[in-house]
């Protein structure tokens, strides 16, 4: 066991926790956040997505020892004061989800992805996001969201 | 405390925070509790829902009361069924349904749903039956409570209930111009009425609030990661289980070593029979007490995919005494005898996984004998009855919650993961959570049957089909009969011994049949030199089916374009479970590697009356992606007892870059029935895409994934290998 100090949605939280355990377990299983999701343990679905200093990273792989310097943004992190984000809002407005087990993962790399770019074509959507996973084929409104969010007057990427 | 605080207390259950306890009640005692307000049940089920009860393995829907509805003084409206949401938007639309019939706005209604002691008896989500079945029983007591409420306030006014309306919450008579809100007029009543079935619905060109993109009703919790499904629920003082998996499929346990797990602080070791997991306070603990473990197996030589098709022949049986043929009119031989034109041919499906993205988990928690858990399935009723026989518990003994869940596809009807996790939980006498990874969600779930299917069929010279046979080996007799016009014509299903733990996905065995008889059609309509749209339409009456067709080909702009070397174009229709659908494909073959990309896919639907436009559209267009991987490149490879491919970076599954651009063209049949609309979708995408390959290079594929012969699954197809 080590102890942590992680920097997590701008609070800093103390866990103690294996070294080499995920971030993906510590959020869920050590400070219950649990809106990041576990789809395979193994970097292939990004149902487990979270924003390290504002980058996707699939928090399976992620040793909890690699995270702790960073700012870690989680799903529960996008809402400001009662306020969505616009990629959250874009999600709900087009209806992006069956199931919904993907979305936070998913909220997370369109945020990532209009930050770096802040209209993306629709390729650039494919191609960022293909380590994505809906099962529930939800893939063309998904993509509609991210659109909508890149077209949202407000800073899609946000802070 | 009073009986009321006590129901509170039971439904917030439902909002899975924290609770240090709560309170045993069962069904009955729910009853008991009713606090105050109206509460209206629903009984004496009419004849459409008594028949289809009687296929459902044997279970009679229950006769005395199917759902349940209350309003309380407040005016909030809950709904009581069986049924859960597993992504396809039933929470959504079924309280849509019911606004509507009970004339109150969409917001005051909360669904609750599939909770064995809260909810009635229910058989289970699947088979596309809630819309057609629970769809109407809650419509039903919805309407019935409704005139109640007209009845109500005409007793208090002394007025007649025909000079009274019902809408938006409130009864109103208008020579009078007074009005009472339900809530008004249910406010300290204690009112508990059963209704019985003949209650005139309102038709569907009426509908305000049905028939709309209502927003799927709890969005915001999705977007925001506040919804809690089963792999989130947390129980005081949980620990996390583990279970050893054997080494393979039918094996034995030859020797077990458990010394150095039991060594491991906070570690439990449980073995019984051929059970054997660990629990401890944290998941990570648990993870090394398992690696712990030392076990050995003997597992027994078993076949491979290399087999499958063969044995599936060789042990099949004709179908069991006295069922006969799925459907036979005519003479087939004589038919085949005198056709012109004649066709035999076989066509292949794999083992296919559903892989949902949420794999299956449970929280299982013993309080004073009652055993509780949490978990994410199709049929909380039916892993109630596993959990009461493997733990012998009469059934107010046991409850089964299913909070909202990472999907299904037809793969969560069993209780596993709740097993395992109340049988730690007895060990252990703690909660215990168990999800099972990735791996385990590949191996120890079941499959799609893989299946083996031979058609022949005969025609005229003039396109005129004559003489058909399907025969289905293994993978299923859904949607078996040709919906086409033959006047000789035969189907059978044959089951056969699978080497694999096999059982329902969405649309079941319609998508093999289907793609078999699409194809086949296709194949037939090259051999008459036929258009296929007109092959089609030559040999088909039914309105519903040539009505699909007609709107996928008219939007897809059918026969405008000729195929060429690198893109082909293909269609095929299809129907089941009261879902009809047709779809048209664009292929693009790239003329240097030969890989087939599908690039654009119009797919028209008709299910009755739309519920839900917006949900609807969703879900035929993720069947429609759902379809591409089991058409284009999942298969499970297996060998001597074990999955060779377990994981999503083995087991291609579709992801953006599999999206071709789709267009969902919906008829709204006011006229006609809602019937679900979950499964079918999925049925038209593998014939029409063969067909178009077909178009394009004149190569047929015939086995589903469409992957070259040889290559590893997970391939795109390249027509090369064909
Ligand atoms: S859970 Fe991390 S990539 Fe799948
Ligand atoms: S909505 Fe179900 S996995 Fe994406």
């Amino acid at each position: 066991m080590s102890d942590f100090i992680l920097k997590v949605n701008g609070a800093r939280l103390h866990v103690s926790a294996p070294a080499e355990k995920s971030l993906l377990f510590v959020l869920r299983d050590r400070l219950n956040l649990t809106g990041t999701k576990y789809g395979c343990g193994e970097g292939q679905c990004a149902a487990c997505t979270v924003l390290l200093d504002g980058k996707p990273a699939r928090s399976c792989l992620t040793p909890v020892s690699a995270a702790a310097k960073a700012n870690i943004t989680t799903i529960e992190g996008l809402e400001q004061n009662g306020h969505l984000s616009p990629v959250q809002q874009a999600f709900l407005d087009e209806g992006a989800f069956q199931c919904g087990y993907c979305t936070s993962g998913m909220v997370l790399c369109a945020t990532a992805l209009l930050r770096a770019t802040s209209h993306p074509t629709e390729d650039q959507i494919v191609t960022y996001m293909d380590g994505n996973i809906c099962r529930c084929g939800t893939y063309p409104r998904i993509v509609a969201a991210v659109q909508r969010a890149s077209q949202s007057p407000q800073k899609a990427g946000g802070q | 405390m009073t009986r009321h605080d006590a129901l509170t207390d039971e439904l917030a259950q439902h909002t899975i925070d924290d609770k240090p306890h709560w309170f045993r009640l069962d069904r009955r005692d729910f009853l008991k509790f009713f606090g105050g307000g109206l509460l209206v049940c629903l009984a004496d089920l009419p004849a459409w829902a008594q028949e289809s009860g009687r296929n459902f393995g044997g279970h009679e829907l229950p006769k005395d009361i199917a759902a349940w509805l209350s309003i309380a003084a407040d005016g909030r409206v809950t709904v009581f069924t069986g049924k859960v949401e597993v992504g396809q938007n039933i929470r959504t639309s079924l309280a849509q349904s019911v606004a509507e019939e009970l004339r109150v706005p969409f917001d005051t209604i909360t669904m609750l749903m599939g909770d064995t002691d809260l909810t009635p008896w229910d058989m289970g989500t699947f088979g596309s039956r809630t819309t057609p079945t629970m769809g109407p029983q809650l419509r039903t007591m919805a309407a019935a409570a409704r005139q109640m409420l007209v009845e109500m306030a005409a007793t208090r006014w002394n007025a007649d209930p025909a000079t009274l309306t019902a809408a938006d919450a409130e009864v109103t008579d208008t020579h009078q111009g007074q009005s009472l809100t339900y809530g008004e007029l249910t406010r300290g009543e204690k009112l508990m009425k059963t209704v019985s079935t003949n209650v005139a619905l309102t038709p569907a060109s009426a509908w305000k609030i049905a028939g709309t993109a209502i927003p799927k009703v709890n969005g915001r919790d999705f977007v925001t990661g506040k919804h809690k499904y089963p792999s989130d629920i947390v129980r005081p003082g949980m620990m996390f289980g583990k279970v050893l998996r054997p080494d393979g499929f039918n094996a034995t346990l030859v020797s077990l070593d458990t010394g150095e797990a039991d060594k491991i602080p906070g570690a439990s070791v449980v073995h019984d029979g051929n059970f054997i997991a660990v629990a401890a306070a944290d998941l990570s603990t648990a993870e090394r007490a398992l690696s712990a473990l030392h076990a050995t197996w003997n597992v027994p030589p078993q076949p491979s995919n290399q087999d499958l098709f063969v044995s599936f022949k060789q042990t099949s049986k004709t179908q069991q005494e006295g069922d006969g043929p799925e459907h036979v009119s005519g003479s087939v031989p004589q038919a085949m005898a005198s056709a012109a034109i004649k066709l035999h041919r076989q066509y292949t499906v794999q083992y296919i996984a559903h892989a949902p993205l949420e794999p299956r988990a449970a929280v299982a928690e013993w309080v004073n004998g009652k055993l509780t858990v949490w978990t994410g399935t199709q049929r909380p009723f039916g892993v109630r009855d596993e959990l009461m026989a493997a733990f012998h518990l009469p059934a107010e003994q046991v409850r089964v919650i299913q909070p909202d869940m990472g999907s299904g596809y037809g793969g969560k009807h069993t209780g596993d993961a709740a097993i395992e996790a109340a049988r730690l939980a007895k060990a252990t006498g703690k909660p215990v959570k168990i999800v099972w990874t990735r791996e385990e969600e590949f191996t120890w779930a079941y499959f799609r049957p893989a299946g083996l299917i031979e058609i022949g069929s005969g025609a005229n010279r003039d396109g005129t089909l004559v003489a058909w046979e399907h025969y289905n080996y293994n993978s299923g007799p859904a949607a078996i009969a040709t919906p086409y016009n033959v006047a000789n014509q035969l189907s059978q299903f044959h089951p056969a011994s699978s080497p694999l733990r096999q059982g329902s996905y969405r649309a079941l065995a319609a998508t093999a049949n289907n793609f078999a008889r699409e194809s086949h059609m296709d194949e037939m309509a090259h051999a008459v030199k036929m258009d296929p749209m007109e092959f089609r339409m030559k040999n088909l009456t039914d309105p519903r089916l040539r009505a699909v067709l007609q709107a996928a080909a008219e939007k897809f702009n059918w026969g405008q374009a000729k195929p060429t070397p690198q893109r082909g174009f293909g269609i095929a229709g299809g129907a089941d479970k009261g879902g009809y659908v047709a779809t048209c494909v664009e292929v693009e073959i790239n003329p240097t590697d030969k890989k087939i990309g599908i690039r654009r896919v119009v797919q028209a639907w008709e299910s009755g009356a739309i519920v839900n436009p917006d949900g609807l559209r969703n879900q035929v267009a993720g069947a429609l992606v759902q379809g591409i991987g089991g058409a284009m490149f999942e298969s499970i490879q297996f060998a001597n007892g074990r999955i060779l491919n377990p994981h999503f970076a083995q087991y291609r599954v579709p992801r953006f870059s599999d999206t071709p651009r789709i267009e969902i063209v919906l008829i709204d049949r006011k006229d006609l029935p809602s019937a679900g609309a979950g499964e079918s979708g999925i049925i038209g995408l593998a014939p029409a895409v063969g067909n178009a390959i077909f178009a394009a290079t004149g190569v047929r594929l015939r086995n589903l994934p469409m992957t070259p012969a040889s290559g590893a699954s997970g391939e795109t197809a390249s027509v090369f290998h064909a």
